[in-house]
C-alpha cells in the first residue's frame, strides 16, 4: 500500500508534513491578471470614443443638478457594526492555526493532555475572553439600530 | 528573497509538469510553463466562467419569471455575453468630474484581479490545480476575497455620487458582519479535515459520499448552510445585495461607472460566485470526488501505474480520469451557483438594519455554537481522518470497526442518507417546477390559448 504514496503530487502531501508554499506562481498570475485588465481598458481607450463635456461630466443624480456635496457625515451605526468586526475577526485569523491542528491533536491521544482536552479548553478560554466584549456591546445598546 | 530562490523552490512538479518536461522541470522551465497556463488555460476559463454566469443568470431570471431569457446571439442566446462585452468595449469610458481621479481608475481594477487569484487553488482535479503547494489554501482564498470587496467600497467612495457612496458604506458594513460567521463556518470545515491546503482536502473527501465533510458529524451539515448565507452576504447576491439594490440606489455604488470598467464589476461578482461555489464544494462536497468514490478508488492506481512505467497509455488514463474529476468539480460548482441565482429572483431584499443585526444576533452565535459543538463532537467521536482507499476501505463497516471508529461510520451513513434524500427532493422540485412553468408559458405565449379543449376566440371571450 505504502507504494501507492509515493506516485503523485497530492499523495506525497498526504504524508504528514505540509509541503513548501511557493509564491512565485502566485505573483505571476496576478501580474497576468492586472496585465489583462490594463489591456483591455487601453484597448477600451483607444476604440471608444471620448466626447466629453460639462453636461456629461457632471455626477448623476437622477437627471436634477446635484444637490450639495457627498461627504457627509454618516450615521454613526455603521461605524459601531465596524468595532465589533475588529474584535471578531482578528479571533478569526488566531482560530485558523487551531484549526488546522486540531485533529491531530484529538488523533494523537497522550494521558497528559486528556486526548486534545487540552486544546479544546485552551481555544474556550480565548473564545470566552472575546465573549465578553460581545455581551458587554449586547448590554450596552450597540445591536440597536434606533 | 531573490527571484531565482522564489521560484525553483517550489517542492514537487505536477503532473503536467512531469508529462511536459520530465521528471523535476528546470526553473525556467517552471516558470515558463506557469505563464502559458496562465496566459492559455487559465484567463479564457475564467473568462467562459464568468460570462457563461452571466447569461445563465439572464437565463434562470427569465424562466422564473416565465419568460424565455435571452435568445437571439448564438444558440440559446449562449453568445449574448460575448455581444455585450464587445458592445461595452466600444463605449465611452466615462468619468464625472467630481470623481476621484486616481481611485476612481484603481476600484475597478481591485474588484477584478482578486476573483481571478481566487482561482488560483481551487482544485479542479486531483493533478489540475494550479498551486497545488499552498499549504494556506483556503485562507488564501477568503484573504483574496475580501481584497475584492474594498474595490467596491472604493468604487462607491471615489464616484462622489450620493447613491455610490450608501451603496458603499452598505457594503463596507455588511462584509465585516458576514466575514464572522463566515470565517467560523469554514474553521468548523477546516477542524474535521485538519488541513487548509484544498488539494489535501479534495484527496481526504475521496471515499465516497458519507466522506465527505459536510456528512462528517452534525455541526459540519449546519455549518455548510451557515457558510452559504454568509457568502451570499459578502458576495453582495440577493437577498443582501442591498450595495447596488437598483430600485432604491440606481446602480448602487457602480452608478458612475460605464464601458469596459463597469464590465469588470459584473466579471469579478460572478466569478466570485463560482469561486465560493468552489470553496463550499471542496470543503464540505467532497471537491472532485463523485458520489461513489469512484475517483478517489482510480486515481491513485492510475497516478502509481504512470509513475512506474510513464507511457502514453497511462499517461492518457490519467489525464481522462482528471478530466472526469474536473466535470464532477464544475458541475458541483454550478449547482450552487444556481441555488444563488434561484434565490435572487425568489426572495425579497430586507433593510440593512435587519441585515446587520440578523448576522450580529443570530448567525454569529449561531456559529459559534457550532464551532464548540464540533469540537466537543470530535473529542467523543473519533474519527477515520486517513486517506481512504488507501489506509482503509471507505464502503466496508469492518475496516472501520477494526479501527474503533464504528459509531461515526453509523453517524456520516445516516447523515448522508438523510442528505441525500433532501437533494433528491430539491431536484425533483425544480423538475416539477420547470415542467409547470413550460406549460404556463406555453399558455402565455399562445396566440389562441385554449381552455378546456376549445379555442378562447371560438368561445367569444
Amino acid at each position: 500500500m505504502n507504494g501507492l504514496l509515493t506516485s503523485g503530487y497530492f499523495l506525497l502531501a498526504d504524508q504528514g508534513a505540509d509541503p513548501k508554499s511557493s509564491w512565485a506562481p502566485i505573483v505571476l498570475l496576478i501580474l497576468i491578471a492586472v496585465g489583462f485588465a490594463v489591456v483591455n481598458i487601453a484597448a477600451s481607450l483607444i476604440i471608444g470614443p471620448s466626447r466629453t463635456g460639462p453636461g456629461k461630466e457632471q455626477t448623476y443624480e437622477s437627471g436634477m443638478v446635484p444637490i450639495g456635496d457627498t461627504r457627509r457625515r454618516f450615521n454613526v451605526r455603521f461605524y459601531i457594526v465596524a468595532m465589533i468586526f475588529l474584535v471578531f475577526d482578528v479571533e478569526i485569523v488566531f482560530l485558523y492555526p487551531w484549526a488546522a491542528i486540531f485533529a491531530k491533536g484529538v488523533a494523537q491521544k497522550s494521558g497528559s493532555d486528556f486526548g486534545g482536552g487540552m486544546l479544546l479548553v485552551e481555544m474556550l478560554i480565548f473564545v470566552a475572553i472575546l465573549l465578553v466584549a460581545y455581551f458587554y456591546a449586547w448590554g450596552k445598546g450597540v445591536f440597536r439600530w434606533d | 528573497m531573490p527571484l531565482a530562490t522564489l521560484i525553483s523552490d517550489v517542492g514537487a512538479p505536477s503532473f503536467m509538469e512531469r508529462v511536459i518536461f520530465g521528471h523535476s522541470p528546470l526553473p525556467w522551465q517552471a516558470a515558463l510553463y506557469d505563464c502559458v497556463l496562465v496566459a492559455a488555460v487559465f484567463l479564457p476559463a475564467v473568462s467562459l466562467i464568468a460570462m457563461f454566469g452571466i447569461w445563465w443568470e439572464r437565463k434562470v431570471a427569465g424562466h422564473i419569471q416565465s419568460r424565455i431569457g435571452p435568445n437571439r446571439v448564438g444558440p440559446f442566446g449562449l453568445l449574448q455575453s460575448v455581444a455585450d462585452g464587445l458592445k461595452l468595449l466600444l463605449k465611452e469610458d466615462l468619468r464625472p468630474r467630481d470623481a476621484d481621479p486616481v481611485l476612481f481608475r484603481l476600484a475597478p481594477y481591485l474588484a477584478f484581479t482578486p476573483a481571478f487569484a481566487a482561482f488560483l487553488v481551487l482544485p479542479f482535479a486531483p493533478d489540475f490545480t494550479f498551486e497545488p503547494r499552498l499549504n494556506v489554501g483556503v485562507f488564501w482564498v477568503l484573504a483574496v476575497l475580501s481584497v475584492e470587496v474594498m474595490g467596491v467600497i472604493l468604487a462607491g467612495w471615489a464616484s462622489n455620487n450620493k447613491w455610490s457612496v450608501y451603496g458603499a458604506m452598505r457594503e463596507a458594513c455588511q462584509m465585516v458582519s458576514y466575514e464572522i460567521p463566515l470565517g467560523i463556518a469554514i474553521l468548523v470545515g477546516v477542524m474535521a479535515a485538519g488541513t487548509l491546503n484544498m488539494v489535501k482536502l479534495g484527496v481526504l473527501q475521496s471515499g465516497g459520499l458519507h466522506t465527505w465533510l459536510i456528512f462528517r458529524n452534525p455541526f459540519t451539515l449546519l455549518a455548510f448552510f451557515v457558510y452559504f448565507v454568509a457568502s451570499l452576504a459578502s458576495n453582495k447576491r440577493a437577498p443582501f445585495d442591498l450595495p447596488e439594490s437598483e430600485s432604491e440606489l440606481v446602480a448602487g455604488f457602480h452608478t458612475e461607472y460605464s464601458g469596459l470598467r463597469f464590465s469588470f464589476f459584473f466579471f469579478a461578482e460572478y466569478a466570485a460566485m463560482f469561486v465560493i461555489g468552489g470553496i463550499q464544494t471542496s470543503l464540505f462536497l467532497g471537491g472532485w470526488n463523485d458520489p461513489l468514490g469512484l475517483i478517489g478508488y482510480l486515481h491513485p492506481r492510475l497516478a502509481q501505474a504512470w509513475a512506474a512505467h510513464p507511457s502514453m497509455t497511462s499517461g492518457l488514463w490519467l489525464f481522462v480520469l482528471n478530466c472526469a474529476a474536473v466535470g464532477m468539480f464544475v458541475l458541483k460548482c454550478l449547482s450552487i451557483v444556481f441555488v444563488q441565482m434561484w434565490l435572487r429572483w425568489t426572495l425579497p431584499r430586507p433593510r440593512i438594519d435587519q441585515v446587520l443585526y440578523a448576522c450580529i444576533k443570530v448567525l454569529l452565535p449561531l456559529s459559534c455554537v457550532l464551532l464548540l459543538g464540533a469540537a466537543l463532537w470530535q473529542l467523543l467521536v473519533p474519527e477515520m481522518a486517513l486517506q481512504p482507499w488507501a489506509q482503509y476501505r471507505p464502503w466496508n463497516p469492518g475496516d472501520w470497526s477494526a479501527h474503533g471508529r464504528l459509531a461515526a461510520f453509523v453517524v456520516q451513513c445516516v447523515l448522508a442518507m438523510v442528505g441525500a434524500g433532501a437533494f433528491m427532493a430539491v431536484i425533483g422540485w425544480v423538475a416539477y417546477a420547470w415542467m409547470t412553468g413550460r406549460k404556463i408559458k406555453q399558455r402565455l405565449t399562445d396566440p389562441a390559448p385554449i381552455a378546456d379543449g376549445v379555442p378562447l376566440a371560438a368561445v367569444g371571450a
